[in-house]
Order: structure tokens, then C-alpha cells, then sequence
């Protein structure tokens, strides 16, 4: 465990740094009568052995997948993260800083941010990427959002078998923006059927939506339905899991306007559900209605190449209740375990993750279909 | 500041100018606002065959850390927007004559005889 000390001498000397009489003095402010006038209802004070030794019996109740095998999946992976990562994120230049985005003193979380909205770029293929969003979910969300400002339209349709959790924050998202129906296509052997996507996609619909794999790892149609959604002057926004992308086609190169995902399982721990990380990325034509910071490289008045946030008249603290989101954040650490990640694996490396990857799944499912009493619901093609 | 003689004016800096066929107009930005807003970088408008109201919202310009709504001076069809605006930088270089933002069918060519005088938009800058 970590050590972190905390003497009467280093108490004393920190009051003495910010020129202050004592600890009381700092919450002075916090009225009498709501104080507690008690010792708080602790177990006596323990030695280090003593506390280590309670913490491991409390942790030993997780089940966690350092000595697990999980098949859980659905959008959470266990995929080896490299030490190299946790070293490097966990370097106090980048772990401790807080809102590191004045351009003047904070080129190296500027460019880490620019190098991982270029390498998502390329993942995606994609020309815009932006500096992250909260989590695939609430990236999806947003893309919606983006959606319906671009088109003036409200209608929203989700072609294909959607993670529930994801349909839920779509949900919200859209109720709280003011009424906008998300139609539901039928899904056919476990991926949207094409057929039927044809009838939905009016000219009122702002978006089509597919999560590709989809929410049961089958490959939706994603070129029958980029193609319906272009026809009719819909977006077509597609989810896609990062590490699917070592060996399925960018979303970029099958018509995607805006393409979001979660990178959770590019270089960062399953944390029983968080921080995550929200992908999002668009061509180019939409750039100026992207949610989100947005770093760009540029050159200073030396002519030298620097990092700056760029396309802020985007956002709410200039352009108020017309700003594309009222996000004001990102996932800075998540997305620097990300691009350390990507970086070390590099092209080929995640496409052996993807490989192996989709070949254990395929394993696992021809074996379990081979024990008498079981059959693979679906036969549609899948990667995870 | 320079405030042409020929123009009308608005009290949110815009300029209107008749054109020759009588019931067309062309709009932008003066100088004073262009010089207000710095770097100019986007301009941004409604498309073409989109009827404003007076006073309503067609567009925005972007300059690097602000965004300025642009009202329509009197009512009308947007017939033309300017092309050049690519280079957004026009507007600040020559905000009445390549750097105009819109052509307007009027809807009532008198209206623009309500709009301010070239002294009246002077004495509102304070010149």
C-alpha cells in the first residue's frame, strides 16, 4: 500500500505555509450547532500489519477478474493491459494536474490529448476526433444530439440490437432535449433487419443508429444500412468497440457521419463499471458541431508547432444555451491510458488482439455448441 | 470608423445597402463590429430561400473566442449568400464591400428607410 504520512511536523508546516493559525481556522465558516460534537463511532486505532491484514479480508470478498475468468462481456472486457501504461499515466505531471488546458502551460497533456484524438482518428477512419466524452454511452447520446442540430429533424431510429444500457441513456438524453421518438427496427436472427429498416427511415429522421458488433457480438448489415440512411438524408452514426476495429472495416470507410465507442477495453481497467471512456469522432463537414474539447495543433508566434484547445466558440462558455453540448470536461486520463495503449500495441499489435480475440470466442462458441442440450441462437456472423 | 455615407444602419452594427433592380439588398457587418470582434475565422447563414423576419437571427460570425448573432435588418428571402466567405477574413478587411454576408429580397422596400442614418449609427459608436 501506498505511504502517505501526515505528522504533527508536516500539519504544523503546511499551516504555517498557507499562514494559518490551525485546522479550525480552515472550516470556521462551518456553523456550530451542525458540528459533531463527538469522537467519530471508529474501531480503535491499528498498527500497519493490523490495517493491511483488514483491508485484504474486505477485498478478498470481490470476485475480480485478476483471478477470475469473466464471460460477461457486453461492452466490459478484460484484455492485458501492458505495466507501461499504469507507469506512465501514473507519472504526477499527468496524474495530479486538474484541468490542464491553458495552451501556455500545458503542451504535454495538449499534445497526449492530440496524439489520442489522431490515433482514434485513424481507428475510426475518421477526420475529427475529440478529446473524449464520459463513456460510450453518453457519446452515443450526444451523436443524437448532433444529429437532430445538424438535420433540424427529430426522429431518431436504432437499426440493429442496441446494449439496453446504452438505449437508456439515449433515452434520457433525448427526453431531457425535448420529446424526440426513438423507433426500434426488428431484429432477425440477431442482427436489425434490412428489410424492415427501409419503412422507418422517413424524412423526419435525424439518425440511424447501429451498434456494430452489436449488443449479442453479431455483425449488423452495416453497408444495407448506411446505404438507407443516406438515401433519405438521415446521419448514420455507428457504435463500434475499439479493439473490434483491429480487424472489422472503419466505420469511416462504410459511411459513418459520426462514429463513438467505448475505450474501456483499450487500455483501461473494467473498475466494476468505471471511469470510461467515450470515443467520438466525425468527417470532417460536421466538425463545428461537435460536443466537446477539441485540441488542435497550430504554430506559436515564434513559428514554432504548439497544442492549443481549439473551436471553443463550440462550446458553453461562449456561445451559452446555443453551444453544440453543455460538456465542459473529458476523460483526460482514460483517454492518456488509451493512446499508451494503442501506441504500444501499434497496427499490428491490435490486430492480434482482435484476432485472437474473436478466434477464443469462436472457440468457446463451437465448443459450447458441441455439448449435447446447447445450439448458438443465432447464425448470424460475430466477433466477440 | 468608417460609416459609408450610402448605407443604413442597425443598432446591433449591421449595414443594408438597395441594390439597382430596387428590391434587393445586400447585408454585412460594419466596421466598428468587425473591429469589435477581432479575428473573424467562420460566418455561418441560413440557406438560401429562407424568409427572415426583421430582427431575426439569419446566421452567426465566429471570432476566435466569440460568437455574434447576425439579425436580419428589415424582412425578407435570403436570395444569396456570399461565396467568398471562405475566407472568412474579408470581413474584417473590407467589411462593405467583399465581405457582404447576404442578398435580401424585401418584403417592403420602404422598411429600410426606418433604419438608422449614416450621423444616427455614428452618434450610437459614440463618434
Amino acid at each position: 500500500m501506498p505511504f502517505i504520512v501526515n505528522s504533527d511536523a508536516e500539519r504544523a508546516e503546511m499551516l504555517a505555509q498557507i499562514g494559518v493559525e490551525s485546522f479550525e481556522t480552515l472550516i470556521a465558516d462551518i456553523p456550530e450547532e451542525i458540528r459533531l460534537k463527538r469522537a467519530l463511532d471508529l474501531f480503535p486505532a491499528m498498527g500497519e500489519p493490523e490495517v493491511k491484514r483488514l483491508l485484504e479480508q474486505m477485498a478478498s470478498n470481490n470476485a475480480a477478474t485478476c483471478d477470475h475468468v469473466s464471460f460477461l462481456g457486453a461492452g466490459a472486457y478484460d484484455h492485458y493491459i501492458p505495466a507501461a501504461v499504469k507507469t506512465i499515466s501514473s507519472r504526477s505531471e499527468f496524474y495530479t494536474a486538474y484541468t490542464p488546458y491553458q495552451a501556455e502551460v500545458s503542451q504535454g497533456t495538449l499534445q497526449a490529448i492530440y496524439e489520442y484524438q489522431s490515433v482514434m482518428c485513424r481507428l475510426y477512419g475518421m477526420d475529427v476526433a475529440n478529446a473524449s466524452m464520459y463513456d460510450g454511452a453518453s457519446a452515443l447520446a450526444e451523436a443524437a444530439l448532433m444529429a437532430v442540430n445538424i438535420t433540424g429533424r427529430n426522429g431518431v431510429v436504432v437499426a440493429g440490437k442496441l446494449h439496453p444500457y446504452s438505449r437508456q441513456v439515449l433515452e434520457t438524453y433525448l427526453e431531457a432535449a425535448g420529446e424526440r421518438a426513438i423507433v426500434q427496427n426488428s431484429i432477425e436472427n440477431g442482427i436489425g433487419s434490412v428489410a424492415s429498416l427501409e419503412s422507418l427511415v422517413t424524412s423526419e429522421v435525424a439518425a440511424v443508429i447501429v451498434q456494430q458488433p452489436n449488443f449479442y457480438g453479431c455483425l449488423e448489415e452495416v453497408e444495407a444500412i448506411a446505404e438507407i440512411a443516406r438515401k433519405n438524408g438521415a446521419l448514420f452514426i455507428v457504435m463500434a468497440d475499439p479493439v473490434s476495429l483491429g480487424v472489422l472495416e472503419a466505420p469511416g470507410n462504410y459511411g459513418a457521419d459520426i462514429a463513438v465507442g467505448e475505450g474501456q477495453s483499450v487500455g483501461n481497467a473494467q473498475s466494476f463499471g468505471g471511469p470510461y471512456l467515450g470515443i467520438f469522432t466525425v468527417k470532417q463537414a460536421h466538425v463545428r458541431k461537435i460536443p466537446g474539447r477539441l485540441v488542435g495543433m497550430t504554430k506559436d508566434k515564434d513559428g514554432e508547432p504548439g497544442f492549443i484547445l481549439t473551436l471553443q466558440t463550440r462550446e458553453q462558455h461562449i456561445r451559452r444555451e446555443k453551444a453544440t453540448s453543455n460538456i465542459c470536461s473529458n476523460q483526460a486520463l482514460c483517454a492518456l491510458q488509451s493512446v499508451v495503449h494503442l501506441s504500444l500495441l501499434g497496427r499490428e499489435g491490435i490486430k492480434e488482439v482482435a484476432s485472437r480475440s474473436m478466434q477464443k470466442a469462436h472457440y468457446l462458441a463451437d465448443r459450447i455448441a458441441g455439448i449435447p442440450g446447447f445450439a448458438l441462437k443465432f447464425s448470424a456472423p460475430f466477433f466477440r | 470608423m468608417n460609416i459609408p455615407d450610402n448605407l443604413r444602419y442597425t443598432k446591433d452594427h449591421e449595414w443594408i445597402k438597395l441594390l439597382e433592380d430596387g428590391v434587393t439588398a445586400q447585408v454585412g457587418i460594419t466596421d466598428f463590429a468587425q473591429s469589435e470582434l477581432g479575428d473573424i475565422v467562420f460566418v455561418e447563414t441560413k440557406a438560401v430561400g429562407t424568409k427572415v423576419a426583421a430582427h431575426g437571427a439569419f446566421g452567426t460570425v465566429e471570432a476566435v473566442k466569440t460568437v455574434a448573432d447576425l439579425f436580419a435588418p428589415v424582412a425578407g428571402e435570403i436570395v444569396e449568400v456570399n461565396g467568398g466567405l471562405d475566407d472568412a477574413a474579408v470581413v474584417n478587411s473590407d467589411p462593405y464591400g467583399e465581405g457582404w454576408i447576404v442578398k435580401l429580397k424585401l418584403d417592403n422596400v420602404a422598411d429600410v428607410e426606418s433604419l438608422l442614418s449614416p450621423a444616427e449609427y455614428s452618434a450610437l459608436i459614440g463618434e
